[in-house]
């Protein structure tokens, strides 16, 4: 039964995939419709063929092409599952690009076996590994979301910006503290700054003055503490005061929590680096999704409008979908007109007259390195008992 | 001299003071594991759910008592919430002992099956403790939390390293000192202590000559309950509570009981000063003392840390397992009977 029913259904969907012509564009959309992340993805799905959906109704695409999107199940997390997804998509679908993958594991897998191969763009909104920073990506690779490198880096720049030259830094010990202590190191030390000593510390402890005793040996004019609040960062702030070892401490995203002061006291010495978003994109996109019914609020959905978003508008660039790679930084990045949310019909025009387009989207994007966002994050700092901002941190 | 000053001050207070608080907690830890070894003859496995559960218990009286306004001024209130948490601890306890180890005893069952008993036991306490107050931590240190305090000490000495005493270091030594010394009169000089010990001693002998046994077990059980209230609590106010935290003191506690010979009470505050000892001068950076102890010429470059501070379990381990090899009897120990 099955024997005959798979032949012609095999057929009939390579025939339907044929008429691939300049009318219609086809993007594939790989994510983990199932899976551990599967109650996030239908909403970054559907923020992707939101503005499919948008550049299909201005008709200015290219020739007056319409856009469809193929979804493929990533899993998320079997690397074999997704290589097979992507690779219908792109041999049986015919896409022009690829919006995906969304988890980091999966995607690396996915582009060095199939895009790369294939030439074949893709952006995730997602991945975050610093890993996909390398550049055995043939210029094929981009992302929405920053590294988890980035804030390392950010933070560090904050410290030398401060004056502070010499810290100790605490991690805790799994793979995001490792990972933020890594490129913290890495960028500090290149900017001229001296780590005294970098020592892990596990959650959940009752006690850190040992941990404390020896960071506090090291020396350093400030604790760099990567950790979470609520767990073994706060008991080594604590642990840090009550033996005077250090009275200033740097943090990062999982210590940005105003209980702190009120642990210790409205006078407690502390400032860091946050994932942050002000600014217009963010409120545009808010509206934008609002009024088409979908959900803005969830994770990565503004991270994923905005891939489709750049994919469209490095085709319009290009000319010819096989070269829109090339122009992805262009568009992302100025000179040229902002384009926000809702407004991909101006920015194919202005690209149509040969004009230059800069775009923001809802997550307000800027394309460093090797094609990374630069996320967008703010330095904080404790005033009075409140995190207050000092400075957005962008991507200069 | 100023410069020996700043070692010894920066000793005292990073080494030398936790250390003593700390050997003094696993102190009053490791006597309720002997007493329990050498009286009722087997190794409890749910002893650091007592401390944690004491402490429970301690933690919701206070919070009661703090909302009648009840204030001990610069101490603790825990203090005196601690006195009311000991008897229904010492409650609990017998009452497990009649629900489940009396019938082991009973039957003569062997150690092994009362060890396995008290895992279960520390099971089901682990559950009390998560329906009794839940999972997330909590700090009940009420008072002035310094005797003195790093900022004060600088302002007043001028040196650069500061010493730092906490009111719960100087309330735990000076409580467990107390404790052990009342615990060690009772043992050698009263009456109910002294047949307490021949019970351990040799159970037989001491049956025939009149002792009652349900006494000696009660009795048993209201020290351990004493011993543990007093252990959970001073290590809750001077590390802050967290209800599964304990279950990482049940190693070294043992570790200490062992050293000193299990059974034997003065063997199990010596093994706990070792214990405690060891891990924090084992994982201490020696940098900065040795830099001030030393000549100039001498001061080293590294951190001197012999293990990261990861480590710091590993090092009852290791102690254990030298002591059974070596000594296993511990330092105070009766060779195997």
């Amino acid at each position: 039964m099955m024997k005959h029913t798979l032949g012609p259904l095999l057929l009939g969907t390579s025939l339907l995939a044929l008429p691939a012509s300049a009318e219609e564009l086809k993007i594939g959309i790989l994510f983990g419709f199932t899976g551990p992340i599967e109650s996030l993805t239908p909403p970054m799905a559907d923020g992707a063929e939101l503005a499919m959906k948008e550049v299909s109704d201005s008709g200015l695409l290219l020739d007056g092409a319409t856009v469809s999107s193929v979804r493929g199940d990533s899993t998320c997390v079997d690397a074999s599952a997704a290589t097979a997804a992507a690779e219908r998509l792109v041999t049986v679908d015919r896409i022009v690009a690829l919006i995906g993958a969304d988890c980091s594991g999966v995607a690396t897998a996915v582009l060095n076996n199939v895009a790369v191969p294939n030439n074949i763009l893709m952006i995730s909104p997602s991945a975050t590994t610093p890993a996909l920073s390398s550049d055995s990506d043939k210029g094929l690779f981009f992302r929405t979301a920053p590294s988890d490198a980035r804030q390392g880096e950010l933070l560090a720049r904050v410290l030398i910006d401060r004056g502070i030259k010499a810290v100790a830094v605490t991690y805790t010990n799994n793979d995001y503290g490792k990972g933020f202590a890594d490129s913290f190191d890495a960028a500090y030390k290149a900017a001229g700054g001296t780590v005294t000593l970098v020592a892990p510390h596990d959650d959940g402890k009752a006690d850190y003055s040992a941990e404390v005793s020896a960071l506090s040996v090291a020396g350093g004019e400030a604790l760099v503490v990567l950790g979470y609040s609520d767990q073994g960062g706060n008991g080594i702030i604590r642990a840090s005061l009550d033996s005077g070892s250090f009275d200033r401490f740097a943090v990062g995203d999982g210590m940005h929590s105003e209980k702190l002061m009120s642990d210790f006291g409205p006078d407690l010495q502390i400032f860091g680096t946050v994932p942050w978003t002000v600014g217009d994109g963010s409120e545009k996109f808010t509206a934008y999704a609002a009024a088409a019914g979908k959900n803005a609020d969830s994770s990565f959905v503004r991270e994923s409008y905005d891939a489709a978003a750049l994919i469209l508008l490095a085709i319009q660039q290009a000319g010819d979908p096989g070269k829109a790679h090339e122009h992805v930084m262009e568009v992302a990045n100025a000179p040229g007109e902002k384009i926000y949310p809702g407004e991909l019909a101006k920015g194919l025009q202005i690209l149509k007259d040969g004009g230059d387009v800069d775009y923001v989207g809802g997550s307000d994007v800027e394309m460093i390195g090797n094609g990374e966002s630069a996320g967008s994050y703010r330095e904080f700092e404790n005033k009075g008992g409140k995190f207050e901002t000092v400075r957005m941190l962008g991507a200069e | 001299m100023t410069d020996i000053l700043n070692g010894l001050v920066h000793l005292t207070s990073m080494l030398i003071l936790p250390g003593l608080a700390y050997g003094s907690q696993l102190a009053l830890g490791a006597l309720g594991v002997t007493l329990i070894f050498g009286v009722l003859r087997f190794s409890s496995f749910a002893h650091a759910e007592g401390l944690s559960l004491g402490t429970a218990l301690t933690i919701l009286i206070t919070l009661w008592l703090q909302g009648m306004g009840v204030s001990l001024g610069v101490l603790p209130t825990a203090l005196l919430g601690m006195l009311l948490a000991m008897p229904l601890l010492a409650l609990v306890f017998i009452g497990t002992d009649r629900a489940l180890y009396r019938h082991f005893r009973r039957i003569n069952a062997r150690p092994e099956v009362f060890m396995i008993v008290s895992a279960g036991v520390m099971l089901i306490m682990n559950g009390v403790i998560r329906l009794v107050i839940g999972t997330d931590g909590r700090d009940f240190e009420d008072g002035e939390r310094f005797i003195v305090t790093a900022r004060g000490f600088r302002d007043w000495s001028g040196l650069a390293e500061p010493l730092v005493l906490k009111t719960s270091q100087m309330l735990t030594i000076g409580l467990a000192v107390l404790a052990m010394a009342c615990l060690f009169r009772f043992l050698n000089r009263t009456r109910a202590g002294r047949s307490m010990r021949a019970y351990a001693d040799n159970r037989n002998l001491a049956l025939l000559s009149g002792v009652d046994p349900d006494r000696i077990v009660r009795l048993t059980w209201v020290l351990v309950a004493v011993l543990s209230v007093l252990a959970g609590v001073l290590f809750g106010l001077d590390k802050g509570y967290r209800p599964f935290v304990y279950q990482q003191l049940l190693l070294p506690m043992f570790a200490a009981a062992v050293v000193g010979g299990l059974g034997s009470p003065v063997g199990a505050v010596v093994g706990s000063m070792i214990v405690a000892f060891s891990e924090l001068a084992l994982t201490f950076a020696w940098k900065k003392a040795l830099t001030y102890l030393l000549p100039a010429g001498l001061a080293p470059d590294g951190m001197m840390q012999l293990l990261s501070t990861e480590y710091k379990f590993a090092v009852s381990f290791l102690i254990l397992v030298i002591v059974l090899l070596v000594r296993p009897a511990g330092l105070y120990g009766k060779a195997a009977r």
